[in-house]
């Protein structure tokens, strides 16, 4: 397990915030090894849910990547885990897109916003977590409370 | 082209009875200028929401089962729902009603009890605003309608996250050309493209925006929006353009909440995607209600020369 892979939710969001704030010429500098950074900070949100839940994280890739794996394996059972799907794969394809052309012009600015997406990722999973036992995040979800109750209306109308 | 989305049910649900009031006003001036006829569903009840849902999910069943059995008793095939929590629960019933017997059963026993006909699933199908004008007007027809481009208009289109989710209840979506993607949605973005505006590749296009959370969990909604807001900005867009009542309020309010609380502040505008296609058809801003927006995009809107 590498070090981003450990890094705690709030330290995933310090580094993108750092990221959107850093020089151009930083950026440009380093656009390689950040987009792999990218995509471990993602992972390590994602293994913050799964470790929080006492679930042992998926070591297998979707589409080339541990990131939707794991993605996938925080989602089953947990429909409004659906809710980050395209946050994901948004992280993801930020990172291709700066491997693909590390000296693009633009590539301070797709940096940034794959910090930007990196960081959405970090404030719900984040916001989920915060929020765990109080109820749903997400209306698409499951009920939680669901399971918690002794009988339900339907039953009783 | 307008076919059989020509007239169709209008089931507006309970946010565009308040806080959504403009998406309500937009939807219907934005109707009534591309000749489509909306009528509304007669007693129509809240389709179950997020509050219902998370106690009964047969109970939220049933409540959209019944708007459903009313458009069907009025003889609509078609019912339109402009709110993407509303559009969802019905699309939900509709496939919890098909696959699971336990629904069909709740919904029975109550629409007895309630006295009006159980209603069957795929009697009546359901659509959002965006599949309503896509597929009654088309590109071609908008921008033949068009008489007030919104070029030099950058929009960032926000389609949150029930639009598409899950997607086994959308069995029309990604269903090959000329259907709406679950991935990447495209509705909203051909549409003002065709009214003219520069949409912004947007990367936070179906992010969650933490509506569930607006009251129980303010700081999570905001910091969620906050991130919306600064992403839209540093991809260069004017506006936000949204079409769902919940999205469109928590951005607006969260908006003035980050500035308050952390201190952000962040210029883009949030406007709903009829009332862009309103004015961009001529209609004037009060018309399509940009006074009942939070959001004070009137500045721009003169600058753009919109309105």
């Amino acid at each position: 397990m590498n070090e981003a892979q450990t890094l705690p939710i709030a330290d995933v969001l310090a580094e993108t915030d750092r990221l959107i704030a850093a020089p151009d010429a930083k950026l440009e500098a380093e656009a390689a090894g950040i987009a792999d950074r990218l995509l471990a900070m993602g992972e390590a949100v994602l293994l913050a849910w799964h470790n929080a839940h006492d679930n042992a994280p998926t070591e297998s890739k979707v589409e080339g990547f541990r990131m939707l794996a794991l993605h996938r394996q925080a989602a089953r059972g947990t429909p409004s885990f659906n809710a980050c799907r395209e946050t994901c794969r948004e992280v993801v394809y930020h990172h291709n897109l700066i491997r693909h052309d590390t000296g693009a012009a633009d590539i301070a600015r797709t940096i940034r916003l794959g910090a930007m997406v990196a960081r959405h990722l970090a404030l719900f999973v984040g916001g989920k977590l915060e929020n765990a036992g109080l109820g749903d995040f997400c209306c698409s979800s499951r009920p939680v409370r669901q399971a918690e109750a002794l009988s339900t209306m339907s039953e009783t109308l | 082209m307008a076919g059989k989305y020509k007239k169709v049910a209008y089931y507006p649900g309970c946010a565009l009875e308040g806080t959504g009031h403009a998406y309500n006003r937009s939807t219907k001036a934005v109707g009534k200028k591309l000749g489509l006829d909306l009528v509304e569903i007669k007693d129509w009840n809240c389709c179950g929401a997020m509050e219902v849902k998370n106690i009964d999910p047969k109970i939220q069943t049933y409540l959209s089962a019944r708007n459903l059995s009313i458009a069907e008793k009025m003889g609509f095939e078609t019912v339109m729902a402009p709110c993407n929590g509303c559009y969802h629960n019905l699309k939900k019933a509709e496939y919890d009603l098909a696959k699971d017997e336990g629904s069909r059963d709740v919904n029975s026993r109550l629409s007895e009890k309630a006295g009006h006909k159980t209603y069957e699933p795929g009697k009546v199908e359901t659509i959002h605003a965006l599949d309503w004008i896509k597929h009654s007007i088309g590109e071609e027809g908008l921008a033949e309608r068009v008489t007030n481009s919104l070029k030099g208009l950058k929009v960032a289109n926000y389609y949150g996250c029930m639009y598409t989710r899950p997607r086994h209840i959308f069995p029309e979506k990604d269903n090959g050309e000329g259907s709406e993607s679950t991935s990447k949605p495209h509705f909203m973005d051909d549409l003002l493209a065709a009214a003219g505006a520069e949409n912004v590749d947007y990367p936070l296009k179906t992010a969650c925006c933490g509506g569930a959370h607006a009251l129980s969990d303010c700081d999570t909604s905001t910091k969620l929006v906050l991130n919306l807001l600064t992403t839209a900005e540093a991809c260069g867009a004017d506006v936000i353009a949204t079409e769902c009542p919940t999205c469109h309020t928590g951005l607006e309010m969260h908006q003035v909440r980050a500035e308050k609380v952390l201190g952000r502040k962040t210029s883009v505008k949030i406007l709903y995607f009829t009332q862009l296609l309103g004015m961009a058809m001529g209609l004037s801003p009060r018309t399509v209600g940009v006074h009942e927006n939070f959001s004070d995009a009137m500045p721009l809107i003169k600058e753009k020369g919109l309105g």
